[in-house]
């Protein structure tokens, strides 16, 4: 087996092995209600975290997220409640902003030549500072479309509804895999991430690429946000703190190598679905408290970390021999 | 002696200017600001308010100084307190009295930052990530050793590290100003800072040439991990009490800024505690000053993104070059050189 797919075959093992556990402790897990949760409860993140797989396979990282996800709740809440938009014109304009908002970023991080993760970590304080200033209030969102949007969803036998929001983030995950395999601004994303220099001395357009990775990043942000309000029906700044986190993690447990040049899209899908199996399990237990969410997913991360160690290094050894 | 003096001074100027700037400004909006009060044997005032609030970040900030300068970053500090905190709490409650407290507390303290520094040192994994672990779960740590609930005492000795009063100033202060002290003097009085500095150039060069490069990082982020536990023990002292979900959350960004805006290089190398000290401090008085001036505290974070802009701009190695070449062209020529080397 090739060894790029060594730590995609990990997690998917992992979430196979897991959810058996899972299903034969409460049968239960294997409903189609719950798969359908599963889906709904971590679309937002899912999305999110598609944007942040691209970010991370460049070699680059993204702290903003969180923020831009509570400022695009609280500017939809704002504007659907101060003036008539009907909230697509609202889901178009937000987009607008907030992929200009990353591609800025992107064009700091390039002509700045400044660290990506320092970058964004302004960008974290400006959005959510401006998610502040707009409103420090949750405000309900009333308007009827979204009650007709929350109506959408496809009825799995079993009971389970896969809802709009759940089939969104897999459409995004579907668009996220044919762009990264399947297009030229996907294998610049690799070759960035395989080495700058290297990238440039091959032809990459590094500039373009970085910028249209952050403006990526930010377009996906955005439509994280709109699930998010959709999911919440609210607007609330101090929303979704550390959502960039739980991204980051997702990334990492899905097999993508943090100093990036090399990992899958869907990975990332695997490792949404193994950090909401766990939320999923602790609910079913109900003994257990949730902060031991927290700790098993930073175990996670660690044992994904060290296993990233080990195939690199199996892979420097090949070469020496070879 | 002297010309040592003036070279520190030159490097703390733009800091110190930047301070006085914020300060005046504050104080011709506001007339009181200045007012120092000596009242129960300490004093009182904004201006102790600001150095009494900051304690925690300048602490945090002292750390990740060496840290940074290593050319790392620790992400954990935040989660390292709330866990410190809690286990301050969950000692003295459980009867221990307030030495051992603090001495089991430090050591843990240490403990995360020995982890830290084994993950970073001997499996070389990217500090940004080998600390996001403890970053994670750090937390879920915390709400485990205080079972969830807000764990609150009332030892008068921990309370006293709070809100006590030492020599006139309050108890943080003291505490902060003796460490920081103590860690200059360490690094500086020593080749430890020089070491420290070589490693953040370049890590492989500086163990060909000999410098027990494993030993030093793991004691970077020990002294960081170090710093977390003291800042932890005073932000659950000061509300008596220890919140996992709460303390320290989003210090360690703002310990990151105060070392930005005291000027240290992200990218590692040359580093100056004072002047992260002084960061921290500028970052607590632009706090109070927006308290202060009615602002809406909403615009903090606005104004601290623009400040992170605004020194990016400065550090850019790309402005930088373009910029003397403006100003005088024979120093241009000789940048470019040197970053070309």
């Amino acid at each position: 087996m090739k060894q790029k797919y060594l730590p995609l075959t990990a997690t998917i093992l992992i979430f196979v092995l897991s959810y058996a556990l899972c299903a034969a402790q409460y049968p239960n897990i294997l409903s189609t209600r719950v798969i359908g949760n599963l889906l709904t409860d971590n679309a937002f993140l899912g999305i999110a975290a598609v944007g942040m797989t691209f970010v991370i396979l460049s070699g680059g990282i993204d702290l903003s997220v969180g923020s831009v996800i509570a400022f695009t709740g609280v500017f939809l809440a704002v504007v659907l409640e101060h003036t008539s938009m009907h909230p697509l014109a609202a889901f178009a304009l937000v987009l607008a902003i907030t992929t200009l908002f990353g591609a800025l970023m992107g064009v700091i991080i390039h002509y700045l030549e400044m660290p990506a993760f320092i970058v964004t970590l302004a960008g974290m304080f400006l959005a959510r500072g401006m998610a502040f200033v707009l409103s420090i209030d949750s405000i309900p969102i009333k308007h009827p479309f979204y009650a007709t949007l929350k109506g959408f969803y496809y009825k799995l036998p079993g009971g389970g509804r896969i809802t709009l929001i759940g089939g969104l983030m897999l459409l995004v995950f579907a668009v996220g895999i044919l762009i990264a395999h399947r297009t030229r601004f996907g294998t610049n994303v690799y070759a960035l991430g395989g080495g700058t220099a290297t990238a440039k001395l091959m032809g990459v357009p590094i500039a373009s690429t970085t910028v249209k990775i952050y403006a990526l990043s930010g377009l996906l942000a955005g439509l994280s946000g709109i699930v998010f309000s959709l999911y919440t029906s609210a607007g609330y700044s101090l929303a979704a703190v550390g959502v960039e986190l739980d991204a980051i993690t997702a990334v990492v447990i899905g097999g993508t190598l943090l100093t990036g040049g090399s990992g899958f899209v869907a990975g990332t899908l695997v490792g949404i679905f193994i950090q909401g199996l766990i939320q999923t399990y602790i609910t079913f237990d109900g003994s257990l408290s949730s902060w031991w969410t927290k700790i098993l997913i930073g175990a996670l991360l660690f044992a994904f970390i060290l296993l990233q160690k080990g195939i690199i290094h199996l892979s420097r050894d090949d070469r020496q021999r070879a | 002696m002297t010309s040592i003096l003036r070279t520190y001074l030159a490097r703390l100027l733009p800091q110190l200017i930047a301070l006085v700037a914020i300060v005046i400004a504050i104080s011709m909006t506001f007339p009181g600001f200045l007012n120092l009060d000596f009242q129960n044997g300490r004093l009182y005032g904004s201006l102790i308010d600001i150095l009494n609030r900051g304690a925690p970040v300048v602490l945090l900030a002292i750390g990740m100084t060496v840290v940074i300068a290593t050319k790392g970053i620790d992400l954990s500090v935040g989660a390292v307190m709330a866990i410190c905190g809690a286990v301050a709490a969950s000692f003295i409650t459980s009867g221990h009295s307030l030495f051992e407290t603090i001495l089991i507390t430090l050591a843990v303290g240490l403990l995360c930052g020995m982890w830290n520094g084994i993950l970073v040192a001997v499996l070389d994994i990217q500090p940004i990530i080998a600390t996001l672990v403890l970053m994670v779960a750090g937390r879920g740590i915390a709400q485990l050793v205080t079972e969830g609930a807000i764990l609150t005492f009332n030892d008068p000795g921990l309370i006293f590290i709070g809100s006590g009063s030492f020599a006139g100033l309050p108890m943080p202060v003291v505490v902060w100003l003796v460490f920081g002290v103590l860690v200059a003097l360490l690094v500086r009085q020593s080749a430890l800072g020089m070491l420290i500095e070589a490693i953040g150039v370049n890590r492989q060069a500086s163990t060909l040439s000999g410098v027990l490069t494993p030993v030093l990082l793991i004691a970077a982020y020990m002294l960081s991990g170090l710093c977390a536990a003291i800042a932890g023990i005073i932000a659950a002292a000061d509300i008596r009490g220890a919140d996992a979900n709460n303390a320290g959350l989003w210090l360690e960004l703002d310990a990151i800024l105060a070392v930005v805006v005291g000027g240290t290089s992200l990218l590692g190398g040359r580093f100056s505690i004072a002047a992260s000290v002084l960061g921290a401090i500028i970052i607590q008085a632009i706090n109070t000053g927006i308290l202060l001036s009615g602002f809406p505290p909403e615009f903090n974070l606005i104004i601290k993104a623009a400040i992170v802009v605004f020194i990016l701009v400065l550090q850019s190695p790309r402005f930088r070059t373009a910029f003397a070449f403006l100003a005088v062209p024979g120093r241009a020529a000789k940048t470019t050189e040197q970053e070309a080397k």
